[in-house]
């Protein structure tokens, strides 16, 4: 039983394999005094020529278009029928255009080269477009209804129409009605026609809408037209900074989460301990090494895990960072507590230890760290692009956020270092072992900064100077969201990401940068403790 | 009274000081032009222009030291203030070499010819003229701080939060200065510089009378120093840095006296800078660098602040090590002996070299400063240290 039903597939097949091979067949036939048409002699002619050819929307035509624009087509003098050529021993080697088929041998003096010029030329690729169209592709056949529709040829129109007919694809269908639309414009067709076009290609919108519609507005002497051009270009504009608008939101708060990322160690260490740690950058810096340093090792030993290498990075980063952190803690800082302004200063000098210790240990050069697979590409929504890592990179930080909040409110440590935070001595009248508090919740806001520098890895270089370029950008952020509120920490890398990138359009990049620290610096003068200051008697030190 | 002012500051130390900083100040040009390069005294060229470096970045962080040590205003930004009255005698000096730029136009400097410029900004107006850039040189750092301290102290920014907010504005400054377009000279700054007040400025004597005014300028600066702690107003300067509500509420008004020393300040290092530039060559953005802001403040912390002449010995003792190591085969190693000098100096060594000398001398106990802001979260915590 099995075996006959394979054998009938068999049949199926090898049935469909021959039908498939007598439909070209039997269309080269058709095509031969067609594809003869183009001995003709003269330019005006070959033009006909070819739009005849065209018009049968054989997708066989197409390599024959293909060679007579590359001058692969000759004529044979006897008796004007048209072939391929390839020079061979003792003249050329004939084919059949259409078919592929040989066609036996001549001498040089036999042939002749079938000339083309520009006019021919582009009707050759005018052609081209238009026989994609019919093909059934899906993929060629949207990529040549873009393509009328960027050039918009009034010549296309019936053969739009053809493909229209039978186009099934609701998408290729909109985008060949656009194509109608713009070549109608540029036809000379009634005005009511015209502007119905216009509608059609107003209900589009976008940018290459606008180009067009623009070039129409510009040449139109006809009032009813020129307005109905200018009207929808108004709408499109407005449509337009709309999605522009969306697209800066986007990019602010891509930027946001960033800044949330590195800053939100911070908040912990500076906001709740009050710890001015310039070392900060530094343990972002460490976390995109191990990255690096793990990637390394898959790279090297088991290849298949490399889409895993940035889950098995993010524990390892917050290892590392946080025991420097805790490191630091208690060798350097916890001296210094009561001394901001000799904490800042002391781990000024970690910081440039820090970096020079991975200058020497891997180079002064960039690292390079992949991108794991679902972390490359973009995704496209309405007319925003949204690249992956971005995206990935937005929910990792508020889920970092989430987790340090819990951690904070919702563990005995969390309960710990607040009670720490808030009374010193009388937590450690109730048994809290502050020293370790203070260790820990150190270790913490640098491990934080660690996994943070995972994140980073992924759209930043990574040198020895990463953390630099964070430093100042994250004590803006933990100063104007309001030291010691995690909250306002959030609000306040969101707010600078998005105003940022709202004033970049106008400002330039640096310039805007400028003036959002300009911003913060004039913002402090005016609500010196943030924008959610803490309230009670912590505030006057 | 201006004369009592400034002559209660020639007590005998500072007479020495002076004494001795301007005594250098002769003494190596005339090693340098009067004797013969075989000679065992003969101070080579490079050596007097290093040196006359070193003076300038003395005199940096004696205007450091001046806020810090004795108002308590600790600055990440005084890099600011001298790249910007580098910047003032840089755009004299461009002016100078007339049409003997590459591109040899007599009005534009090479780097606008070269962006297109059709003729001179308003702001390079008056820059031909040395008294007018030596006038922005103190003018222009002064009117920044002026304007910086007087919104900042007013609404009483303090301790980190003020040092934070000077380090965004020197690095605020050092992005706009990398701009083509803000006019002065972007990512390559100022340089091949020709003459200065008509001599040319890699001449021998050229370079002799440079390291003589940096000289001059540093004692000049201490002297200043001096007279400003000597007087009334230094006392509540000091009040200020020790405690600052107290002095507030016996009735002073905190905030001009820290607006007039911080304005001071910001001047004298205006014009470390402008005598910075004619020595080394070039003034480009990198001075507006965070980092060189702090590390002005680690050498008034090894040196020992508060003490006027730890600064001067603290930049001398730190770019002379910096010298030694980056030229060596250690250069690789400076920022580790940076990074542990900061670590070190802020554990072990508070008061700083000098500073640990003269408590040791017991000539005069050094008071300790109190710290009396700290960001909030450590308020409670700091009782039980």
């Amino acid at each position: 039983m099995v075996d006959m039903i394979s054998r009938f597939k068999t049949l199926l097949a090898t049935l469909a394999l021959v039908f498939l091979a007598a439909v070209p067949a039997a269309h080269a036939d058709d095509l031969k005094p067609l594809v003869d048409g183009l001995g003709k002699s003269g330019y005006a002619a070959l033009k006909d020529a070819v739009g005849a050819l065209a018009a049968t929307g054989d997708p066989a035509v197409a390599p024959i278009l293909q060679s007579l624009s590359a001058g692969d087509l000759y004529v044979r003098k006897s008796d004007r029928a048209v072939f391929a050529a390839t020079k061979a021993e003792g003249g050329y080697k004939l084919t059949d255009p259409a078919t592929g088929a040989d066609a036996g041998t001549a001498a040089s003096g036999e042939i002749d080269k079938i000339k083309v010029n520009n006019a021919v030329r582009e009707a050759v690729t005018a052609a081209r477009g238009s026989l994609t169209l019919m093909s059934p592709d899906i993929a060629k056949r949207r990529a040549a209804a873009a393509e009328m529709f960027r050039n918009g040829d009034p010549a296309q129109i019936p053969l739009l129409d053809q493909a229209l007919a039978k186009e099934t694809d609701a998408g290729i269908a909109a985008t060949l009605q656009l194509a109608r639309a713009a070549a109608i414009l540029k036809s000379d067709q009634p005005d009511a026609d015209k502007i119905a076009a216009i509608a059609v290609l107003q209900a589009k919108g976008g940018r290459d809408v606008l180009g067009q519609l623009t070039a129409i507005e510009a040449s139109s002497t006809d009032g009813a037209v020129k307005a109905a051009a200018a009207n929808a270009l108004s709408s499109i504009r407005g449509t337009l900074k709309l999605w522009d608008g969306a697209q800066n939101i986007l990019y602010g708060v891509s930027l946001g989460s960033v800044l949330l990322l590195a800053a939100i160690g911070l908040a912990i260490t500076f906001g709740v301990m009050g710890v001015i740690n310039m070392a900060h950058g530094e343990m972002v810096m460490l976390g995109a090494y191990t990255t690096f340093v793990v990637q390394e090792l898959i790279r090297n030993n088991v290849p298949w895990l490399f889409d895993w290498s940035l889950a098995i990075a993010l524990p390892l980063a917050f290892l590392v960072a946080g025991l420097v952190g805790v490191l630091i803690e208690r060798m350097v800082i916890r001296f210094l507590y009561g001394r901001p302004l000799e904490t800042l200063l002391a781990t000024w000098g970690v910081s440039l230890i820090l970096q020079q210790a991975v200058r020497t240990w891997f180079g002064p050069n960039n690292r390079e760290v992949g991108n794991p697979s679902w972390m490359s590409g973009a995704f496209e929504l309405g007319n925003l692009t949204i690249t992956y890592n971005r995206m990935w990179i937005v929910v990792f930080s508020l889920v970092v956020f989430a987790a340090l909040m819990l951690v904070l409110k919702r563990t005995a440590f969390g309960l710990q270092t607040r009670a720490v935070t808030q009374n010193r001595p009388m937590a450690s009248s109730m048994g809290i072992r502050t020293p370790w508090v203070d260790a820990l919740t150190f270790g913490l806001g640098s491990g934080i900064a660690g996994i943070a520098g995972v994140a980073l890895s992924q759209i930043d270089n990574v040198s020895p100077n990463l953390g630099q370029g964070y430093i100042i950008d994250s004590f803006m952020v933990v100063v104007f969201g309001g030291v010691g509120n995690l909250w306002g920490t959030l609000v306040g890398a969101f707010t600078l990401g998005i105003a940022n990138k709202f004033l970049e359009p106008y400002a330039g990049a640096v310039l805007g940068k400028i003036l959002v620290l300009v911003f913060i610096i004039l913002f402090i003068q005016k609500r010196p403790r943030g924008l959610f200051a803490l309230k009670g008697r912590a505030v006057e030190a | 009274m201006i004369t009592a002012f400034i002559l209660r500051a020639l007590d005998r130390r500072t007479s020495i000081v002076l004494a001795v900083i301007l005594g250098i100040g002769i003494l190596l040009p005339v090693l340098n032009l009067a004797t013969d390069p075989s000679s065992p005294f003969h101070v080579p060229t490079y050596v007097l222009t290093l040196l006359g470096k070193y003076l300038t970045y003395a005199l940096l962080a004696l205007s450091v030291d001046l806020v810090w040590g004795f108002c308590g205003i600790l600055s990440l930004g005084h890099g600011a203030f001298f790249a910007l009255g580098g910047y003032g005698m840089g755009m004299y000096l461009m002016r100078q070499i007339g049409d003997r730029g590459t591109y040899g136009n007599p009005i534009l400097p090479d780097f606008m010819v070269f962006l297109n410029w059709k003729e001179l900004p308003w702001f390079w107006y008056g820059f031909d003229h040395f008294w007018f850039a030596a006038l922005i040189v103190l003018l222009a750092p002064g009117l920044l701080a002026f304007v910086f301290g007087w919104f900042a102290f007013r609404s009483r920014v303090t301790g980190v939060y003020l040092s934070i907010i000077t380090q965004a504005m020197t690095y605020a400054l050092l992005l706009a200065f990398f701009r083509n377009d803000m006019g002065f000279g972007g990512n390559n700054g100022l340089t091949d510089f020709k003459d200065i007040l008509g001599f040319d400025i890699q001449a021998d004597a050229t370079r002799g009378a440079l390291f003589f005014a940096s000289a001059a300028a540093l004692a000049l600066g201490f002297w200043i120093c001096r007279a400003v702690i000597a007087s009334k107003f230094g006392k509540v300067l000091v009040a200020v840095r020790d405690a600052e509500s107290r002095t507030r509420f016996i009735g002073y008004r905190v905030e001009g006296y820290k607006l007039v020393v911080w304005t001071l300040s910001a001047m004298m290092a205006g014009v470390a800078g402008a005598l910075y530039v004619p020595q080394i060559g070039i003034i480009n953005p990198g001075e507006f660098a965070p980092a060189n802001s702090i590390e002005a403040v680690i050498w008034v912390a090894v040196g020992g602040r508060g003490t006027l002449i730890g600064p001067i010995v603290g930049a001398l003792l730190v770019n002379f090590g910096k010298t030694w190591f980056t030229s060596g085969m250690l250069a690789e190693y400076w920022l580790f002996v940076l990074g542990g000098l900061f670590v070190l100096v802020t554990l072990f060594l508070p008061k700083g070299v000098v500073g640990s000398l003269m408590t040791k001398g017991s000539r005069k106990p050094v008071e300790k400063p109190i710290e009396d802001v700290v960001a909030p979260g450590v308020a409670a915590g700091q009782a039980a240290e």
